[in-house]
């Protein structure tokens, strides 16, 4: 069984939401679509509908978070599900309870859905493998491996700004070696047919064989800038550095940090997003992440539209009708 | 008294002896007292029919943990000596690093101790090299030896302090004693969990490069050349170390090797996020290695093919891969996946007896792994052409921890013996 392959059910239905790697593009695009007919919701004044009615979904997130684990909690709500959501460093897992005891207390509880983060590359995918047939598990994010939904509602905004994948160039900057959202991003854009991906990095933030993921590495930002259509900066995490990755964040910013002069390189209509949060003056000037041509804060609300798709897809309803949707 | 082992395919590599022959076993010594001529005043109380099957010298096993994880106890042994037998090892090398740690003569004696107390397979025990283990303070060498340390390791506590080291293996020498080494640079590693490369890069494990291993190797080179000490390299995993060793040998320093069987069969690809089976340390590396480490193997600079045996509990392989605990329970399996590589061509039969029999004997510097007039009689018998799949749950050994589960195996130990005692039947 590939890790892939988890992810369907025996009819070959997509049941967890793992990894975008090795899904077919129809499926991206099928949530994709489906995005769309719920992001009208959030300006509605009932912005609820019945989808999930009477299914109960708990966020199960071992590392802390704050927009992901708020987005589910609203997708989930706007799809009227019972949400709970749990947030532990791994509280009972201390007092000696593995994750998936914890899992199972929970599952004796009659829960539809789980949402999991863990700092752990692998533990939704082991979840999955051990959760009874009716059970869905989406992936918030699993050490540095992937973090799916993140990937679909960056691709979500870029299609609302762009129309399509088949001519941009995008770039993504920083940690890639720590970043499963730069993962599941090379991933979801690959799919969906994105002719050319750069990352742009110094050499200690690049994993091993990084080409071999389909990208053009770039150690110069100017370079790698030249004519992209999409500029993804990724937070430099520095709780997770380790070693002598960078010198120091002064020389990072200086030779990597988005700066308007540097942006000047890129296409004038060109996109700049982050998965936040962000470190001002660290790899991103305020300037830019405030400027016209940010969807930054765009991002986080196409987020709950794009999680609510996600939810809906693996409950087994594909889309709002149109008479709930309107 | 005496046993007659009758009508065998006898294999020795050491006196390089493959003829269909019986052997003759004096009980009361435990030694041979013929092969295939009967000696004279030989009167036979028991005879074993070995009709069909290849008959070797029990199998010498240079790497086997038998605690779960690392204990001592005598639960761990009582389990772990039978699936050693079960697998045709007669004789095994423990590792240092038990809990507690065997840097002491009263450890290095109790270990032995509980193995005779046993009465299953020999284990011969390697001796810290320094104290607890910590890198910092030589044990006392000699006296390790003389409890019956068939040489000095520190196990996978890379020794960081160079000049502790050297003085280690200057003291070593001084004695004639073989330091045993897994190469390994502990930076270099961190907290890596796979080999590094495309594989690690697409699932976001922490990755451990090659380099990890060259680096310590090239090191322990250099301080062989100027001390004279005698060193084997334990489980090699990268190709480029083979060939640094190669040449180390082509130059006349005293250095041998050895690979673990899983290494020869499994890559990096074989990982996915859920195969926790194929955590092990150092690292499965990619296609290359494998081809290098193959090829050493034929050319003799790999000369013995161990288990690295380390029985795992089942919830400590059923976890996020990174938390996992390293290792395979191999001892049941090392022959018939050391048959598979003949099968493949990588090496023929003969040279397969003898990685796993006469050449880890000579590195450890014992008497076991041959067939002769004299020599203690521990024998392996196996029928080469069964057919078996391999299903964990059938397992001798306290871990089920194996990535071979449902592989299609040929060749199983029939039968097993000591000191001319059958240990283990099938």
């Amino acid at each position: 069984m590939t890790d892939t392959d988890i992810q369907f059910d025996k009819s070959g239905t997509l049941r967890h939401f793992l990894t975008v790697e090795g899904l077919p593009r129809d499926i991206l695009i099928s949530i994709l679509d489906s995005a769309e007919t719920f992001l009208g919701l959030g300006q509605r004044e009932i912005k609820k509908v019945p989808l999930l009615q009477g299914k109960t979904v708990v966020n199960l997130f071992f590392e802390p978070s704050t927009r992901t684990r708020t987005t589910f909690e609203i997708a989930a709500k706007r799809l009227s599900a019972d949400v709970i959501t749990l947030e532990t460093s791994r509280m009972s897992t201390t007092k000696g309870e593995t994750i998936l005891d914890t899992l199972n207390t929970l599952e004796a509880m009659h829960t539809d859905m789980f949402v999991i983060r863990d700092s752990f590359s692998g533990a939704a995918h082991l979840i999955s493998t051990h959760v009874p047939a009716h059970v869905s598990i989406i992936n918030a994010g699993d050490g540095r491996h992937a973090h799916p939904t993140q990937a679909m509602l960056d691709a979500f905004t870029i299609r609302r700004h762009k129309g399509d994948f088949s001519n941009l160039r995008v770039a993504i900057i920083g940690d890639i070696l720590h970043s499963r959202v730069a993962r599941s991003q090379i991933h979801a854009l690959n799919i969906l047919g994105v002719p050319e991906i750069r990352v742009i990095a110094p050499q200690t933030l690049l994993p091993n064989q990084i080409k071999r993921l389909g990208v053009h590495p770039y150690y110069d930002i100017e370079k790698g800038l030249d004519g992209v259509d999409v500029i993804i900066v990724l937070r430099l995490q520095l709780e997770r550095m380790e070693g002598q990755l960078i010198p120091s964040d002064r020389e990072y910013f200086r030779f990597y940090g988005l700066t308007p002069e540097r942006l000047s390189g890129a296409r004038p209509d060109a996109l700049i997003m982050h998965p936040g949060p962000i470190n001002r003056g660290l790899e991103i000037a305020s300037s830019v992440a405030d400027g016209e041509q940010s969807v930054i804060l765009e991002q986080v609300t196409n987020g709950i539209a794009v999680r609510m798709a996600i939810m809906a897809t693996l409950m087994g309803r594909q889309s709002p009708s149109p008479r709930e949707a309107d | 008294m005496g046993l007659v082992i009758n009508n065998g395919r006898v294999i020795d590599p050491s006196s390089e002896l493959d003829k269909r022959c019986n052997l003759y076993i004096d009980e009361l010594s435990g030694r041979f007292v013929g092969v295939g001529r009967k000696p004279t005043g030989f009167k036979a109380s028991q005879t074993i029919d070995a009709d069909g099957l290849v008959v070797c010298p029990g199998l010498v096993d240079l790497r086997a943990h038998l605690g779960l994880p690392h204990t001592t106890n005598k639960a761990g042994f009582e389990n772990e000596t039978l699936a050693a037998v079960a697998g045709g090892v007669t004789t095994l090398c423990l590792p240092p690093d038990t809990h507690p740690v065997i840097d002491n003569a009263a450890m290095a004696l109790m270990v032995q101790e509980h193995a005779q107390a046993l009465g299953r397979c020999r284990i011969h025990p390697l001796g810290a090299l320094t104290v607890n283990l910590d890198g910092e303070q030589i044990t006392e060498f000699a006296t390790l030896a003389q409890a019956g340390c068939v040489g000095l390791s520190n196990a996978h506590r890379t020794i960081k302090n160079t000049l502790v080291l050297r003085r280690a293996f200057q003291y070593a020498h001084t004695f004639g004693l073989t330091v045993f080494i897994n190469p390994q640079d502990p930076w270099l590693r961190g907290n890596g969990v796979m080999h590094e490369g495309e594989t690690s890069t697409r699932l976001g494990l922490p990755a451990i490069p090659d380099a990890a291993e060259t680096v310590d190797v090239a090191r322990i080179l250099s301080l062989i050349e100027t001390t004279g000490a005698r060193v084997h390299f334990s489980q090699l995993s990268s190709a480029r170390s083979v060939d640094m060793i190669s040449d180390a040998r082509l130059d006349g320093l005293p250095v041998t090797a050895d690979v673990a069987i899983h290494h020869l069969h499994l890559i990096d690809q074989d990982i996915n996020l859920l195969n926790t089976h194929c955590h092990v340390l150092p690292p499965l590396r990619d296609q290359r290695d494998r081809e290098g480490l193959r090829k050493g193997l034929s050319q003799g600079t790999l000369g013995a093919i161990c288990s690295d045996h380390q029985p795992v509990g089942s919830d400590a392989k059923l976890t996020p891969f990174a938390s996992s605990a390293p290792g395979i329970s191999s001892l049941e399996h090392l022959l018939p996946l050391v048959l598979k590589l003949v099968e493949e061509g990588v090496i023929d039969l003969h040279t397969a007896l003898s990685r796993l029999t006469i050449e880890p004997a000579q590195m450890l510097g014992i008497e076991d792994g041959r067939i002769s007039t004299g020599t203690l009689a521990d024998l392996c018998l196996f029928d080469m052409d069964a057919e078996w799949t391999l299903d964990p749950s059938g397992m001798v050994s306290g871990g089920q921890n194996t990535p071979f589960s449902g592989w299609p195996l040929r060749g199983r130990v029939t039968r097993t013996v000591i000191s001319g005692e059958s240990v283990f039947q099938l």
